[in-house]
């Protein structure tokens, strides 16, 4: 970080932080969600097409069938719980690996996301999104921002993030459910046999996850007003690194909110920093690669002094 | 000390449980209660029928015949939930803790206390932090820090937190399954008098084993099985551990007068 402030004076201006802080709020608001879900012992490799999928659906029933702007994000809503209920409850029933459940969906979202797009539409991206009747009355809430600094903005995602990850940490370290999310990550028969409701927990958490999801998509949609029917596809990888970075088990049962969030913002100055640095930005991947391999090092081995 | 001429009615009795699993018979026509203020011990080998009889018991499995009757009254259990409703709660050798969670949130999981209301109901840490205590000591154990995770904790810490886990859910009779199995001799002392300590306070006990050198200083009825039947039936007084060895291993083997040396704690077996 401290490189990226030397090789680019305006990375740590008011001006860059907006920039910076706006690239790991999106990936923050679901790093908390699949770090949740990941402490509850599963994955979803769908949360990243959920993003665009929620988006689209908002795209085409507004631009396309004339929906209310807000019965139209209300729908992209409950579609998005739908998705997540349904990954959840295959997975708690057949006991198969979340992996492979949620990859099945992720190809079946990406599918359909580009088959209905183009079906209805004739072409992959919405336009027009901005002159939907009511825009301006929901706008603000999803892709708003603030001037800071000089010309940098603040966008209202960051506080989407900030409120996030504020509830997903008193869940949590707080509540009962949160008890059981650790639990039932930690050892799902154990639970069973202590009462904890393994089932509605999991599928409680994929539901979370799929919600995280529409609200990425709905801050991309209003922030871009526009969408096109590849968002999302392979973030999904992103966000787990978040997670591990934070200090998730990929073994499910040990993590934290906070973590994850850090793990994002590191993320998001990485992203940003090696654009401002204005190097290949292919280097990411290398660069995300080995701090992967790095905090799944340092877990494992934590994990190993308390279960030896 | 407990008399066990001086019966009080059962907690919890089996009528000539029989059960099958598709054709074969794991069970047949077998009889036991639990009663208040006894540890009633169960002995036999691999295969003989202990985890079916347990789970039976405790809801997991019906039973293909015979009849449960709780507090004299028959009773189904369709569930561990309905069973544990009842009073009767079981700890299974692998215990049923998550070795990364804390003590305490082991102690109190699916039944956390908690204050507040509405979005502000929160877990009530320091209650919960103080009944772990609490509850420990009172059977005999200090542990230093109730916030390190249960994995950390020996194995005999690990059968006491969940036997006083249970008792504190509110059982009054408590099955144990093989306890001391996978425990050394220390370790399987501190359990044992843990257990007495249980019955001491009016708990009715099941205690499964196959070891009799555990089960004669504590047991005050000892039922053998064998091959799925009650082989044998003793009380305290009309069984020395030596016979008890010998009963077990279906009377072929004798024993010298000093089974601890053909007979030590198996700690290979779970
Ligand atoms: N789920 C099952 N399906 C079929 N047979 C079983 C099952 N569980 C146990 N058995 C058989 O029932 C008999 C008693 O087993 P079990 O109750 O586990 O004995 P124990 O706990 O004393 O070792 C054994 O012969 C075992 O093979
Ligand atoms: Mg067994």
């Amino acid at each position: 970080m401290v490189f990226f402030a030397l090789v680019s004076p305006t990375f740590f201006t008011i001006d860059g932080a907006g920039v910076w802080l706006e690239s790991a709020s999106t990936f923050g608001i679901m790093a908390v969600a699949v770090a949740l879900l990941m402490i509850g012992g599963e994955f979803d490799l769908s949360a990243g097409v959920m993003t665009g999928f929620t988006a689209l659906i908002v795209g085409l029933l507004t631009t396309h069938y004339g929906v209310n702007i807000w019965v139209a994000t209300v729908i992209a809503l409950f579609a998005a719980l739908a998705v997540g209920a349904l990954n959840g409850l295959i997975v708690v029933r057949t006991g198969l690996p979340s992996f492979i459940v949620t990859l099945a969906t992720f190809f079946v979202l990406q599918g359909v996301d580009l088959a209905v797009t183009k079906l209805i539409i004739g072409q992959v991206t919405i336009q027009g999104f901005s002159r939907v009747p009511g825009y301006d009355t929901i706008q603000p809430l999803f892709g708003s921002s603030a001037p800071i600094g000089e010309h940098g903005h603040l966008y209202i995602s960051v506080a989407w993030w900030i409120a996030v990850t504020t509830v997903g940490w008193w869940v949590l370290t707080q509540t009962r459910p949160g008890n059981w999310i650790y639990a039932v990550g930690g050892d799902p028969e154990a639970s069973r046999a202590q009462g904890v409701p393994v089932r509605a927990t999991k599928v409680g958490l994929f539901m979370t996850t799929a919600a995280a999801g529409w609200l990425v998509g709905m801050i991309s949609l209003y922030r871009t007003s526009t969408v096109q029917a590849t968002t999302g596809v392979g973030q999904e990888f992103i966000y787990i690194i978040c997670a591990v970075v934070g200090g998730c088990l990929l073994t499910g049962g040990f993590g934290s909110v906070i973590g994850a969030s850090l793990g994002a913002l590191i993320y998001g100055m990485t992203f940003q920093g090696i654009t401002f640095a204005r190097w290949d930005t292919n280097w990411l991947m290398a660069f995300l690669g080995v701090m992967l391999l790095g905090a799944v090092f340092v877990n494992y081995s934590i994990r190993r002094r308390v279960t030896a | 000390m407990t008399n066990p001429t001086i019966t009080q009615p059962p907690i919890l009795e089996a009528r000539s449980i029989s059960h099958y699993y598709g054709g074969t018979a794991a069970l047949t026509d077998v009889s036991i209660t639990i009663q208040p203020g006894q540890i009633h011990c169960v002995l036999g080998d691999n295969g003989a029928g202990k985890s079916t009889l347990i789970k039976i018991l405790s809801g997991l499995l019906q039973p293909t015949a015979g009849q449960l009757r709780l507090d004299g009254q028959p009773v189904v259990f369709t569930n561990p939930r309905a069973a544990l409703d009842a009073g009767i709660a079981t700890v299974y050798q692998d215990l049923a803790t998550v070795p990364l969670m804390p003590v305490w949130r082991n102690f109190f999981l699916g039944r956390e206390l908690t204050r507040g209301r509405g979005p502000a109901r929160r877990l009530d840490r320091p209650a919960m932090r103080q009944i772990v205590r609490r509850q420990l000591a009172d059977l005999g154990l200090n542990l230093r820090d109730v916030d390190q995770p249960i994995g950390t904790l020996s194995g005999g810490e690990r059968q006491c937190v969940a036997i006083a886990r249970a008792i504190d859910g509110g059982a009054r009779a408590l099955i144990l399954d093989e306890p001391t199995a996978a425990l050394g001799v220390k370790q399987s002392e501190v359990v044992l008098r843990y257990i007495r300590r249980a019955r001491d306070r009016g708990l009715g006990l099941i205690l499964i084993t196959h070891n009799p050198q555990h089960a004669w200083p504590v047991g005050d009825r000892f039922l053998l099985l064998n091959h799925g039947q009650l082989v044998d039936d003793r009380t305290k007084n009309d069984v020395t551990v030596a016979e008890l060895a010998t009963l077990m291993a279906g009377g072929v083997i004798h024993l010298s007068d000093s089974p601890g040396e053909s007979l030590t704690v198996e700690a290979g077996d779970l």
